[in-house]
């Protein structure tokens, strides 16, 4: 955190508190906080985790320009009148550059910024592979902290995104849109799989009949939900509120089914695996000594003189 | 790892003619920087809204039509009530020498004319960034 | 082939010329710069010689002025027939206030009008909407009502000069206004003369004064010329614009592309609805930028011209010559000018009026020297003015029709920027046209990109702006700002709520119950505007009936 953030930020339980009051301020403060892996960071999340674990959370993934944001914008009007209180975290790419990043998605979202019950925070993915940042799950648990009962998650939406978002939200969104031209796109393997509900969006364009029939031919069920393909045209609300009974649907499947608890249990395992590898690395990164040793051994690689697995062995047990 | 400085950049009321604020938006991410681009036709009230969830460290607020005097001590005053008033506000466009001191001391920490080089105003942001309210 | 060959023999000439002459120079001193370019990034060599024209033909690339290819111009006498229109966009506060500068400026001897609104008008909102708040007149004349508009034109004979309205989304409406006012005064409508901007394409690429989507905001661009056809035969019901396309940071080659590309479009609209090109082509009208890099400038109109002939007859099959011409008006470039040291804007838009007079202009305006900061007063409206004048009366250039025509130099830049826009065409279409460009955000990108590219070389100094990155003083010059007096607002509000209450509630009612019919269906709109007019229904009025129909547009996102 900056140190203008730091100056205005109160202590931890205080910000915990007004947090569960419903403070904007303070759930905001608290992303930031755990964005930049502040040293109360740690103790925020554990005061925050038993307040979690109720809200559905639903994942956005497809290629740019696709209308998650637009789509996303639709369904907060709509959850909203359902009597949903609601978060969104959407993720821009950071420039691999510069380390910068233009965060865009909310501008789609703008009637909703001044709603109490609704949040919505931008984040970078700051390095981090795939389509999410490493703090987005951590920014997920403040908001359900805050009250939210449902969060959507919009990720970058491209590369391996939809991988990592399908291990790690309870109901994932495909969004595609109509490809131009006469050939139907063939999707990727792993969109395939990995998608809970489909939506086509832009859907009064050409070829989106033609898209639909052929997702439905492809997709697999997955236990024993089938995977609904939806169309909607974001941008003047049609098909919203079928998209908004398919997540509603498939929430009810999950906690009716034993799915709800498997997909936690696979949740956990992804996130425990996740902050071991991060934790370990973090541990090894802070010796000076292991720096240096690393430093050495990035030359020696580069020289030819030891292959990678077997520097990062040696790196391992000198830790030991 | 460095500490990301959080900008939002935006054009309140009606006025379109973004060219700059997008100029500077790309300017400021190449330096490095999380730039909230929340788009055209902005209240101040939306502005001060998103600023808040978005727990900028400051914001950047783009007129051209002559409306500066309105809008922006509107941000100030809005960012105030809501308690929020360490975010540091800077202001561009098209704006006579004369409201310069006016805009200052409505609370804008920065008022960057026509002309002001890109260098400038990432220098500002990164200097004030830090500081606190 | 041998010395039989003109150019072989220039080419070894040149060569030689290179290899001693040249060489010599060089050696003792270098060039300024490594590169030269225009302001579009195209590299320009230090000469230009037949050679750069290998199959030039005059006759069939220039043809003579008033005739196919029409490069040279599009009337045979140009400015020795008739100087072009001095036309001074201008508006400010109320209707009260345009109405004076309107006249002061007729006085001091501009030749037609031209109208600049404020932003809740552009955008179609009444003064007193919630979303007007804090733009009242500040950049342009606020007008919510017919009422305004008889006060903006009070005591002009609006039978006699033209006028022109920069106005896109809600152009039917004013329109509408102006022709239910002349109307008011016993004008035939078959007497006006004057053009309504009313290109909705720039908006969402450009300039971002958008109201509803592009679908029903080309059928509404249609309907005026349907209307027009029929009704204004004088009357150009667009005016095609590279300017704005420009300002937002587009290179020259941009603007002659996309502005050329949408105005294609509106003919392919206009034929989709049925009407004959022949019967509304003859009033698209253009308007264009002039910015600082002058050659660049004349190459841009006059390639500009060409290729809008051979469209319209080769493509489109017009028959009428009138259907070929692009007759355009020009604005001087306003991002060009700057804050510092102010009075060297007034050579910069001489230098710039200067090129749109050499490319064959049929109307111009000339940007005052405190553009950069405001709306100008009444001391730098003049000047710029006389700029005009002394240009048409002292310096000789409006004495010969195409005068750079010939120069190695310039129809080398022709031809270059004329290709150059045929491959923005090509792009425009394997993207399926403007609209699915539009919506694809393929032009904002593509100017974003060369706005950024500019301000970089601004940055490091590769491109000089004197008097910011260079040539810089201390001193600020004073200049008196232009104020909008709280007064005008509350006086506009006053009466707004007056129209309101006096109007019959009955006809008002029904004009706009039938305007929202016609939006659903598919007639055209324009009578039914008309009609609410007359009713007194307010601007803002109007287009929320309109935005209940059509919906509003969201851009696409990209930086």
């Amino acid at each position: 955190m900056t140190a203008r953030r730091m100056a205005a930020t109160g202590s931890t339980s205080k910000l915990v508190a007004d947090l569960r009051r419903g403070d904007k301020r303070a759930a905001a403060k608290l992303i930031s906080m755990i964005e930049d892996d502040e040293p109360e960071a740690r103790e925020a999340l554990r005061r925050i985790y038993r307040h979690t674990g109720k809200a559905h959370i639903v994942g956005f993934t497809g290629p740019p320009g696709a209308g998650k944001s637009s789509l996303i914008s639709r369904l907060i009007k709509e959850f909203r009148k359902r009597g949903r209180t609601v978060g969104v975290v959407a993720v821009d790419p950071t420039s691999p550059f510069t380390g910068g990043a233009i965060l865009g998605d909310r501008v789609r979202m703008t009637d909703a910024s001044q709603d109490p019950r609704v949040f919505i925070r931008s984040m970078a993915t700051r390095g981090h592979p795939g389509g999410l940042a490493l703090a987005t799950f951590d920014a997920v648990r403040v908001l359900e902290a805050f009250g939210s009962d449902l969060v959507m998650v919009e990720t970058v939406g491209a590369g391996q995104s939809e991988v990592e978002i399908a291990k790690r939200a309870h109901t994932t969104v495909v969004v595609e849109m109509p490809a131009s031209g006469d050939a139907v796109q063939i999707l990727k393997a792993g969109i395939l799989e990995i998608g809970d509900v489909y939506v086509v969006n832009k859907a009064d364009l050409e070829g989106a009949g033609g898209m639909v029939s052929n997702l439905e031919q492809v997709i697999p069920e997955r236990g024993r939900w089938r995977p609904p393909v939806l169309r909607t045209v974001a941008s003047e609300g049609t098909g919203v509120k079928e998209v908004a009974d398919a997540l509603e649907g498939h929430w009810r499947h999950l906690n009716a089914s034993d799915e709800l608890a498997a997909r936690e249990r696979a949740r956990a395992e992804t996130e425990l695996r996740g902050a071991l590898a991060e934790a370990a690395l973090r541990h090894l990164a802070a010796k000076p000594a292991t720096e240096r040793a690393l430093t050495r051994a990035i030359g020696r690689v580069a020289n030819r003189e030891v292959d990678v697995r077997t520097a990062a062995e040696a790196l391992l047990r000198a830790r030991r | 790892m460095a500490k990301k400085i959080r900008v939002l950049i935006a054009k309140p009321g009606l006025d379109g003619h973004d060219r700059g604020a997008k100029v500077i938006a790309r300017a400021l991410r190449d330096a490095g920087m999380e730039v909230i681009y929340t788009g055209l036709r902005q209240t101040p009230e939306d502005i001060v809204a998103a600023a808040i969830e978005e727990d900028v460290d400051a914001i950047g607020l783009s007129c051209l039509s002559g409306a500066h005097m309105t809008l922006f001590p509107e941000v100030v005053r809005l960012l105030r009530k809501r308690k929020a008033a360490d975010i540091v506000v800077a202001g561009g466009g098209i704006i006579p020498a004369e409201d310069v001191p006016k805009l200052r001391k409505a609370g804008l920490k920065g008022v960057f004319g026509p002309g002001t080089s890109l260098a400038d105003i990432v220098g500002f942001f990164e200097a004030n960034a830090g500081r606190s309210g | 082939m041998g010395g039989e060959d003109p150019l072989a023999r220039l080419r070894e000439r040149v060569k030689a010329w290179e290899e001693t002459t040249l060489a010599t120079a060089l050696q003792g001193a270098p060039e300024r710069k490594a590169e030269f370019a225009t302001t579009s990034f195209i590299p320009i060599r230090r000469l230009y010689t037949p050679l750069d024209i290998p199959t030039f033909d005059p006759a069939k690339d220039l043809g003579e002025p008033g005739e196919y290819p029409f490069t040279r111009g599009v009337h045979p006498t140009m400015h020795r027939g008739r100087l072009w229109t001095m036309r001074m966009f201008s508006g400010f506060g109320s209707a009260e206030d345009t109405n004076r500068r309107f006249k002061y400026l007729i006085a001091h001897g501009e030749t037609g009008l031209s109208t600049a609104f404020d932003m809740p008008t552009l955008y179609g909102y009444d003064t007193d909407d919630a979303e007007a708040l804090g733009e009242f007149g500040t950049c342009g004349v606020a007008v919510s009502s017919l009422r305004d508009m008889e006060i903006l034109f009070g005591g002009i004979d609006v039978g006699a000069i033209s006028t022109s309205m920069t106005i896109n989304s809600p152009a039917a409406v004013l329109w509408a206004m102006y022709l239910v006012m002349a109307e008011k005064r016993k004008v035939r409508w078959g007497k006006l003369r004057g053009t309504i901007q009313n290109d909705i394409l720039k908006e969402y690429q450009a300039q971002k004064e958008w109201i509803f989507p592009p679908e029903p905001s080309m059928r509404l661009v249609v309907d005026t010329f349907e209307f027009g056809a029929r009704k204004v035969p004088q009357w150009n019901t667009i005016s095609i614009s590279g300017y704005h396309i420009r300002e937002a940071g587009a290179t020259a080659v941009q603007e002659l592309a996309f502005t050329l590309r949408n105005g294609i479009e509106y003919v392919r609209w206009g034929i989709e609805r049925g009407l004959k090109v022949d019967d509304f082509a003859p009033r698209l009208s253009f308007f264009f930028n002039s910015h600082n890099d002058l050659f660049e400038e004349v190459a841009k109109y006059r390639a500009a011209r060409r290729i809008w002939a051979r469209e319209m007859r080769e493509t489109f099959g017009a028959k009428r010559p009138r259907s070929w011409w692009l007759r355009f008006h020009t604005q001087t470039a306003g991002v060009s000018l700057t804050k510092q040291q102010p009075l060297n804007n007034i050579v910069r838009t001489t230098v710039q009026g200067l090129a749109a007079v050499l490319g064959g202009t049929q109307s111009l305006h000339t940007n005052s020297y405190d553009e950069a900061y405001q709306v100008p007063n009444e001391e730098a409206v003049r000047i710029a003015l006389r700029t005009q004048q002394i240009l048409a009366h002292e310096s000789g250039v409006a004495n010969t029709a195409d005068p750079l025509g010939g120069s190695y130099f310039v129809e080398w830049l022709t031809d270059y920027m004329e290709d150059e826009a045929y491959k923005y065409f090509d792009r425009v279409d394997a993207l399926g046209g403007v609209l699915p460009a539009i919506r694809k955000g393929f032009f904002q990108q593509e100017i974003a990109n060369s706005a950024y590219r500019y301000q970089r070389e601004v940055e490091k100094k590769e491109r000089i702006i004197v008097g910011v990155n260079d040539f810089q003083t201390e001193e600020e010059t004073e200049v008196a700002p232009l104020r909008i007096a709280k007064a005008a607002y509350n006086r506009q509000a006053a009466r707004l709520k007056r129209i309101r209450r006096e109007r019959s509630k009955r006809k008002w009612e029904a004009s706009l119950a039938a305007l929202h019919r016609a939006a659903e269906g598919t007639e055209n709109m324009m009578p039914r505007i008309v009609d609410a007019v007359r009713a007194e229904a307010t601007l803002g009025e109007i287009c929320d009936t309109l935005r209940d129909v059509f919906g509003t547009w969201e851009e696409p996102l990209l930086y």
